[in-house]
């Protein structure tokens, strides 16, 4: 879990880290032009980019489906034997003889459906309790935050763990559901946090005075405005789910239907034949640390070039 | 100041009763059960509907949470069915407690230890050869699952080298005794060396573990901190005045630097037993988080209700003394 | 992947580090046991450790499922099978002192008897209940009557009526003889319903009194870990271990890694992936006889086509079970053609075999016009059992055949405790995968539990021949006659296979146990009831 996700303080001082209220240039104008030039941030897009473009190829790239137990008669459980890398097979088969390769390149489509899915939901929760909490202020915000801080108070993974386990049947679903409802503490405070910075900026106060109406100020200069710090989040947030999966995955909550295969969940299965078999761990487990760094560089130096403090 | 403290706690007693209240109906929403637990696969049906009346779960569900009050009052929180079956919840999570907070000591002190020296001179050294390998380092530490991490040092250095223990608390059979729970401790105090140094083996590897997100994050403030502080106008004043290097350093960064860095250390808590629920199980080490993961695999509410409720306790707290050590320290921070 | 040579050196430093005893063993356990008074006990966990510690009238001989005596040297029943009469063995004494004799074992049997409030549930008293039905004050009726003490040693026990489960019944660790002093002195039945669980005596948790050639030393919860000594006064030859500790690992995978780095020097159920590596690494894996059943469910509850008895042969035909025990079980399991293993009374080699037929099965669909079958397939996540040692592989083999004879599968996979067993006992399934280990030597342990009933996991109560066949297993275990009992459930066998089918049985598995070479003399028992004070540890 990246620390940042997590811990009230540090969303709070995210939230501050939006455009100050002599955000003259347009901030992402600004933020783009020292981008460009970060070799941080061009590392990790690099990695997202060959990522996702995977995920989008790998129908053509797999030559099997990853469902199919082609190399079953390799198989046995007596012996602890997996097909061993062959013509056709690459990298072999994994523990019921299915192409391993395969499996491991269709695996960025659903690693990558989670960590989004994941990032929009949580987002979305987030949001609808941030604005409704940053908007009306009073006894919502009084409300919302602390069912915000209920959650905030059960460590993150806890909270994963508790409603994986909520459902009977563990699907795909309710993995992204899990990992994603974490999400939504973290936005929703980020969210409410820049959104009260907002309110008592000058152009906000501004639009008051000249009678814009509540809603459209809200929508109009509030929210854009805010947002830059959930961009950085949300970045953060995609390496922590696919991370948050894998963990799910190891703890016996991951999806039960390992047809469709999805790289936290090949790690986790092969947590049983790590000492005989390492490879079904190892390259699920580079996937995803690569990808999570990935998410994680792009995030940071997101962060970095929208602090004002930067722009000096 | 004291409104303050007061005020903060009436909102922790809110936060558990609110917590406490959803957990109870949660668990309780949960397919399977504590029936299905103690019973196993002989259960019939006759024998199902006994115990069900037996245990009063047929009962609504706000006479049993009612009920459960009622005992918790007098420190009963009920029985565990899976994790240590038979034994009461809170003797449960005291018995399990030391194990997981020496390793989290243990963990945070590896993370400080090497956290803040390496975030200073990175800092110091902008740009050189240690801050880039400190930073990535601290990057890759946060991408790597923290179990797959444990497994990794595990095999390396526990199957492969044999060089320390598997798992567990104590090897079986050694002749210790135990005084608090916390077994170096208890070796130390008894002056039973070998005890003492036989916990400390085996808590190595997964203190390392469980360190590498505490350490990115201690690094990377500490660093940032340093960097801030480093631009500031007094430390330039001091510059100016032509105070001697090592004063400014001691006395000005050092010092300012470590405010945030005191402060994230507190909010690692939360992360620590996070991680503390995948280092334990895959070290074998009998504490909360272990009890976590059992209690949800054998369905063992009472287990669950106490240590949830008593870690979101603790995480609380440590934040509720992190922000008064701040406002303490930094005044501003008391007017929001 | 790791030496032997290895793992025995870490092996004897940790001897001598542990004060230089040889006799000290260290068995993986793999959850932590619920008490330590057996009788209100029903997991292998609880029984392991307190087979050591305690002895019943009868138990069973090393290495096979046959009743042998034990605190009993002989018996008798009586003409009409309702009095048996006990020789009991003269000498013994409890650990705390109290001697053994017929007013022991008749306070025993009456504490059983006499249990009250929580002590009557199921989840307490299971084999009490399984086995002598109810209790003193409630209105199920029980097969115990009265317990006498004619002399010291001689105890006489009366049954309501005749069973097949006698004597062998006795040898079950539930029925250990225990101290009636401690028992009373620490207050053994106080045991309560108390919010979701059960409180326990101080008896159950501190002070186990029995006979055998152990003592309770400690449990110390916090480091997990259950130490027990040698019984210096045992009457029998004395264990040849002074110390025998059980180490709780519930990581099936840790259990192993502890193994190889020698820090327990055995184990019980490996996972039988790793059964080739481990002896390959000079460790000692002994292979038990099967015991146990593992089948394909069918609930004639809710699918109506399941009633067809041609739809339930069809089923038995698609199974590849050859290949299912090549390909997922570990080596020594057969294939099962009937409900239990051939060790057991009553088995019968001429039952009806279905091999494996995909075209039969599908002219039998056809013939039952159900050739497009629909059914909701069960199967288990988070558990391995010893008969079903990886649930997804053999669901995915036998879902893989079913929809190979154009049966359209629906899978429904649940957590083992968290809705697994709920939903398939209480017959919400059409078929799922089950099994039973058996605890002793009785037809009746196996059939009479799973068809005794009609309205459980397989609701034969929607069968036309349920209630029937219910009967006919009645009848067999109160038929007092050996031989014509073992006839009749022969008989019941072959019907249930040709007959009912009101389920595919599909293999027995046998489970290994797994100790280091300095490992001596421990002798696997088929009931996975192994008594650890033959075992002694050399030197190497």
């Amino acid at each position: 879990m990246l620390p940042s996700t997590q811990r009230k303080q540090r969303i709070d001082e995210l939230a501050e880290t939006g455009p100050g209220p002599d955000a003259g240039v347009s901030l992402a104008a600004s933020a783009w032009r020292r981008l460009r030039r970060n070799p941080v941030f061009l590392v990790g897009a690099s990695i997202i980019g060959a990522f996702v473009l995977l995920a989008l190829s790998s129908p053509l790239l797999a030559q099997h489906d990853p469902a199919l137990r082609l190399l079953e008669d390799q198989v046995s459980r007596a012996q602890n034997e997996i097909p061993p890398p062959q013509p056709g097979f690459p990298l072999g088969g994994d523990q019921y003889g299915r192409p391993f390769l395969s499996r491991l390149l269709l695996g960025s489509q659903q690693t990558l459906l989670v960590a989004v899915m994941a990032t929009v939901i949580g987002l979305g929760g987030g949001l609808t309790l941030g604005i409704l909490a940053g908007a009306f202020g009073g006894w919502v915000d009084t409300l919302v935050m602390r069912v915000v801080d209920v959650m905030l108070s059960v460590p993150s993974l806890l909270l994963a763990v508790s409603i994986g386990a909520l459902f009977a049947q563990q699907t795909q679903f309710t993995v992204i559901l899990a990992v994603a409802i974490v999400q939504v503490p973290i936005f929703g405070r980020l969210l409410r946090g820049s959104m009260l910075a907002q309110r008592a900026s000058d152009h906000v106060l501004a639009a008051r005075a000249l009678g814009v109406k509540e809603r459209s100020v809200v929508f109009r200069h509030m929210l854009p405005n805010a947002l830059g710090p959930v961009v950085v989040q949300s970045t953060l947030s995609l390496a922590v789910a696919i991370i948050d999966a894998a963990a799910l995955s190891f703890l016996g909550l991951g999806s039960g239907d390992t047809s469709v295969p999805e790289w936290g969940q090949m790690l986790g299965s092969a947590q049983n034949f790590f000492d005989s078999h390492p490879q079904l761990a190892f390259w699920p487990a580079g996937c995803i640390i690569l990808v999570a760094l990935g998410f994680t560089l792009v995030g940071e130096s997101l962060r970095d070039a929208l602090d004002p403090k930067n722009r000096r | 100041m004291l409104r303050y403290t007061v005020r903060r706690l009436g909102q922790l007693v809110i936060v558990v009763a609110v917590l406490s209240i959803l957990l109870f109906a949660w668990l309780r929403s949960l397919p399977g059960g504590p029936v299905s637990a103690l019973l196993g696969n002989r259960a019939t049906p006759e024998s199902r509907a006994a115990l069900i009346q037996q245990l009063g779960l047929d009962q609504p569900l706000y006479v049993q949470y009612w009920k459960f009050l009622q005992r918790a009052v007098s420190g009963n929180f009920g029985v565990s069915t899976g994790v240590q079956p038979g034994t009461p919840a809170l003797e449960v999570f005291l018995q399990r407690m030391p194990a997981t907070l020496e390793l989290s000591a243990l963990a945070l002190l590896l993370a400080v230890a090497a956290g803040i020296p390496l975030g200073y001179f990175a800092a110091r050294r902008r740009g050189s050869w240690l801050d880039n390998v400190s930073i990535t380092w601290s990057l890759v530490g946060v991408a790597v699952p923290v179990f797959f991490l444990a497994f990794l040092l595990k095999y390396v250095f526990a199957l492969e080298l044999g060089a320390l223990p598997v798992s567990g608390r104590h090897e079986a059979g050694i002749n210790a005794t135990e005084v608090t729970g916390f077994y170096i401790l208890d070796g130390l105090l008894t002056r039973e060396w070998d005890a003492a140094w036989d916990a400390f083996l085996h808590l190595i590897l997964p203190a390392i573990a469980l360190s590498t997100i505490p350490f990115s994050v201690i690094f990377r403030i500490t660093r940032a901190a340093v960097l801030d502080v480093t631009e500031e106008d007094y430390v330039r004043t001091a510059h100016s005045k032509g105070l001697t290097e090592r004063v400014i350093r001691a006395r000005h960064i050092l010092r300012n630097a470590l405010l945030p860095v005191v402060t994230i250390i507190g909010l690692q808590t939360g992360a620590l037993l996070s991680g503390a629920v995948l280092t334990e199980q895959v070290f074998n080490l009998p504490g909360l988080g272990q009890a976590l993961s059992l209690g949800f695999q054998r369905q063992d509410f009472a287990v669950l209700q106490v240590v949830i409720i008593a870690s979101a306790m603790v995480y609380v707290l440590v934040n509720l003394i992190v922000d008064l050590a701040y406002a303490a320290i930094d005044p501003r921070l008391r007017t929001r | 992947m790791l030496t032997a040579s290895l793992a025995a050196c870490a092996a004897s430093e940790r001897d001598s580090a542990a004060g230089g005893n040889d006799g000290t063993m260290v068995f993986g356990a793999a959850g932590a046991p619920a008490l330590f008074d057996p009788f209100y006990a029903s997991d292998g966990e609880t029984f392991r450790v307190t087979r050591q510690m305690m002895e019943g009238l009868v138990g069973y001989k090393p290495g096979t499922a046959e009743v042998q005596p034990e605190l009993a040297t002989g018996w008798e029943q009586s003409e009409d099978g309702t009095t048996w009469t006990f020789q009991l063995r003269e000498g013994v004494k409890f650990h705390d002192g109290t001697p053994f004799n017929a007013e022991a074992v008749c306070a025993n049997f009456e504490r059983w008897y006499n249990q009250t409030g929580a002590g009557q549930n199921s989840a307490l008293s299971y084999y009490w209940i399984e086995t002598f039905g109810g209790f003193a004050d409630d209105d199920k009726p029980s097969l115990y009557e009265s317990c006498e003490a004619p002399d010291p040693t001689t105890a006489v026990i009366n049954l309501a009526r005749p069973t097949s489960k006698f004597p062998d019944a006795l040898g079950l660790d539930s029925f250990s003889m225990q101290s009636p002093t401690a028992m009373e002195k620490y207050q053994a039945n106080n045991v309560r319903a108390q919010g979701s669980s059960f409180v326990y005596s101080e008896y159950a948790k501190k002070h186990p009194t029995g006979t055998g050639p152990f003592k309770f030393e400690s449990y110390n919860e916090g480091n997990g870990t259950i130490t027990l000594t040698r019984n210096e006064n045992y009457w029998g030859e004395k264990a040849k271990l002074s110390r025998l500790i059980f180490k709780i690992i519930p990581d099936e995978n840790v259990r192993k890694e502890e193994l190889l780095a020698g820090s327990i020097d055995g184990y019980d159920f490996p996972n039988p992936a790793d059964l080739q590596s481990l002896s390959d690494a000079g460790f000692n894996v002994q292979v038990r006889d099967p015991f146990n059943i593992m089948y394909l469910g069918i609930t004639q509850k809710n699918n109506p086509a399941l009633r067809d008895l041609k739809v339930r042969k069809a089923l038995a035909y698609a199974v590849d079970r050859k290949n299912l025990v090549q390909a997922n079980l570990p080596e020594g399991a057969e294939v099962a053609t009937q409900f239990y293993p051939d060790t057991v009374d009553g088995y019968a080699k001429d039952v009806q075999k279905y091999s494996h037929n995909p075209e039969k099965a599908k002219q039998l669909l056809a013939e039952a016009g159900h050739s497009d079958l629909t059914l909701r397939f069960y199967w288990p996540t988070q558990v391995t059992r010893p008969y079903m040692p990886d649930p997804r592989g053999i669901f995915n083999a036998i879902a893989g055949d079913l929809r190979a004879v154009g049966i359209t599968v629906e899978p429904v996979s649940k957590p083992w405790n968290g809705g697994y067993l709920d939903d398939v006992n209480n017959a919400r399934a059409d078929l799922f995968l089950l099994g039973w280990t058996g605890d002793y030597n009785s037809p009746d342990n196996f059939i009479g539990t799973f068809f005794g009933s009609t309205e459980n996991q397989f609701y034969t109560a929607a069968a036309p021949w349920g209630e029937d066949l219910a009967k006919q297993l009645q009848a067999a275990d109160r038929e007092p006659d050996p031989a014509k009992r073992e006839a009749m459930y022969a008989e019941i066998n072959r019907k249930l296979m040709a007959q009912y089918l009101p389920a595919v049985p599909l293999s027995h598995s046998p489970p290994a146990i797994v100790t280091s070479k300095q490992v001596k003399g421990l002798q696997p028992s088929p009931l996975t009831a192994e008594e650890f004070a033959s075992v002694s540890m050399s030197e190497e």
